[in-house]
């Protein structure tokens, strides 16, 4: 019994300390986020087939989308007639992929930038999800690896040696002329993005996973144009993305990139530095200058 | 201040008047520096300095092995490596070099006050009767007053001289001096001929496009399907080579568009310029001439990359922000028998920038 008294009172000398709020806090969200966890429908099973994979999609739908975009994807409208969520009958599995996928969506926020940001849903959940969009209507499929992969392409041509290399290098630079004439208005001349009216941005488009640049063309996501297959045919696509890996493998002769901005972002770097290193020096001098209170001993001429 | 210091540095002083309103109070004391009353520091300022310019020695032998060191296309960690070890070196170079000179000077070169007073500005009588005395005599002397043929025909050569940098000027345009050409494009190269319609054609690709194959939210940069066909227009391949090609592709650049047919408040007269919804501007910004492409989807805005004019695309390509005074130049669209998106005629005014002999067109 005094035992017990004992390590009640320790208790709750500890209730008092103060950390004590925040374990509470924390212990609390735990079992919560636990709790939903194990209840949640995202948990459902693996999805044998195409009609399972779908009814699987149309239960995460219903629970992450469907609140901006409707209960079948027919989208929703604000009370003044604009979109609060688009409706996605027509977008297709891969609009869905590219979104998803990237965690732009589910959207954390309304704005002018749908961000990148760490993905909500993992690779079956989103491909459940695709499969539920895809069969609500029509649109873009998910591309295959030789759709925006210039080698696996190429080694599906059964081409070798010096014409493998030849054709590689025509590709790229083919690429890199429709990358120039298409999309460099907004995404800078490397592909490092740029800024867009009303606070949205141009993504960066360098280091990205290439099926997503590809999804990204061929969809249209938030601002960007559509490039679909009738506009942008599905090779060159492949081109530009061969391109723009091509650009990850070119040194920057020059230093800092500064992401292609030009030579007055690229000469900042030369002023802050050469500029800071002149003001170092001088301040190092001058600081070293001071008087002093002595005077020179005899023999000693000033 | 001390009695010492004022017997040494007031003698370089002018004489002040007596009647001074305000007394001269004279220099502050004159104080020492460390590097003057104490040896120690005098030594480690001079090892200092010498340090400084060995180090720029060292720089500047840096500079010569980083040359034959490292090949032109060497890099270190992504970058040239000339470009930094050759930069690198011959600012340290400098930059020691400098350093140590100011170092010097500060610590151990010479350290007293002096005084300069201020001169007047207007220079002496003599001085000035001096300067206009030889005046004269050049004057006299030429004889220029007195030839006014020489006088005359020499105003005449200098004046000509400008004549040749205004010729030159003539160089800027690169075609011919026929100001019409600036009011024809491309577009309607076979405007009154039984040749077929100029297609619109993808830009980098070259692929005329069906009207069909696009679809709502497609972007399209094109150019005249001439510059990959030319003969198909009655054209010759050296009339879209070269400097012909710059010409006309800076004048044919065109920004395609499929919008929902709905969103297109046509203009007047132009309420059958568009193909099933698929709309047709020039690419060049009528502000100062830049190509614009940078499209924002969901509102039809296209905004010039340049100044931020902004044109809306749904609404005949008026200004809706920004220093461009006229609105994008449209193209009227028509298919062909085989589908593919044509001109159907030229532009019906100048496309890019203002100028002065510029009709004004009524929309």
């Amino acid at each position: 019994m005094r035992l017990l008294n004992r390590s009640v009172g320790r208790l709750s000398r500890h209730r008092r300390g103060r950390v004590a709020g925040l374990v509470v806090l924390l212990v609390g969200l735990l079992l919560t986020g636990g709790l939903y966890a194990s209840f949640a429908p995202a948990q459902a099973g693996k999805a044998d087939s195409n009609e399972d994979l779908i009814k699987q999609g149309r239960e995460l739908f219903l629970v992450s989308c469907s609140f901006c975009h409707g209960q079948n994807g027919e989208g929703l409208l604000t009370k003044d007639g604009d979109n609060f969520g688009p409706p996605l009958t027509d977008v297709g599995a891969a609009a869905v992929h590219f979104q998803v996928g990237t965690g732009r969506m589910p959207l954390q926020q309304p704005g002018a930038q749908a961000p990148r940001k760490k993905p909500v849903f993992d690779e079956e959940e989103t491909a459940a999800l695709a499969a539920f969009v895809a069969s609500l209507g029509t649109g873009p499929a998910i591309p295959d690896e030789t759709d925006y992969d210039l080698d696996a392409y190429l080694e599906s041509q059964g081409l070798e040696g010096d014409e493998l290399a030849e054709a590689r290098e025509a590709s790229i630079v083919r690429g890199g002329q429709i990358f120039l004439s298409n999309c460099t208005a907004c995404h800078g001349f490397e592909g490092s993005g740029g800024a867009m009216p009303r606070g949205g941005q141009a993504p960066k488009i360098r280091g990205v996973d290439p099926i997503y640049i590809y999804e990204a063309m061929l969809t249209g996501p938030q601002s960007m144009d559509t490039f679909s297959n009738g506009n942008l045919p599905p090779d060159a696509k492949r081109d530009v993305i061969a391109y723009l890996n091509e650009l990850d493998e070119q040194p920057a002769y020059g230093g800092w990139g500064s992401g292609g901005l030009g030579p007055v972002a690229e000469g900042m770097w030369a002023w802050l530095i050469g500029i800071g290193l002149c003001v170092g020096f001088a301040v190092w001098i001058a600081s070293h200058s001071t008087r002093s209170k002595k005077e020179p001993s005899k023999g000693v001429d000033a | 201040m001390s009695d010492a210091h004022d017997d040494k540095h007031d003698d370089k002083l002018p004489a002040v008047p007596e009647d001074e309103p305000i007394a001269n109070p004279g220099l502050p004391a004159h104080t020492w520096r460390p590097t003057d009353v104490d040896p120690v520091a005098e030594r480690r300022a001079e090892r200092q300095v010498s340090a400084f310019f060995t180090a720029g020695m060292v720089f500047s032998v840096l500079f010569v092995v980083a040359y034959f060191a490292f090949d032109k296309d060497a890099t270190i960690g992504g970058w040239g490596a000339h470009n930094i070890t050759l930069g690198g070196s011959l600012a340290g170079a400098l930059l020691c070099i400098g350093v140590g000179m100011i170092q010097w000077s500060r610590k151990l070169m010479a350290d007293h006050e002096i005084v300069e007073m201020r001169h007047p500005a207007r220079s002496p009588d003599e001085d000035r009767e001096a300067t206009l005395e030889a005046l004269a005599t050049g004057t006299e002397e030429s004889g220029i007053a007195r030839r006014p043929l020489i006088r005359n025909t020499l105003l005449g050569s200098v004046t000509l001289l400008g004549l040749p940098a205004i010729i030159a000027l003539r160089d800027l345009n690169t075609g011919s001096m026929d100001v019409d050409q600036i009011y024809h494009t491309l577009w309607g190269a076979t405007d009154g001929t039984d040749l077929p319609r100029m297609r619109v054609a993808r830009d980098a690709i070259g692929t005329p496009i069906l009207a069909s194959d696009l679809e709502i939210g497609d972007l399209v940069n094109c150019v005249p399907h001439a510059f990959y066909d030319p003969e198909r227009y009655g054209l010759r391949p050296s009339d879209v080579e070269g400097t012909n090609l710059q010409v006309e592709k800076a004048k044919a650049a065109l920004i395609l568009l499929r919008m929902e047919p709905g969103d297109i408040r046509p203009g007047k007269g132009r309420e059958n310029w568009d193909v099933n919804g698929i709309v047709a501007y020039s690419k060049i910004c009528t502000h100062v001439g830049c190509p614009i492409s940078l499209n924002e989807r969901q509102t039809h805005h296209l905004l010039c990359p340049c100044h931020q004019s902004t044109f809306d695309l749904a609404d005949s390509g008026n200004v809706i922000f920004g220093p461009a005074g006229r609105p994008l130049p449209q193209l009227e669209l028509q298919v062909d028998d085989e589908g593919y998106l044509v001109s159907a005629n030229d532009f019906v005014e100048p496309v890019g920038p203002s100028f002065w002999e510029r009709d004004y067109f009524e929309r």
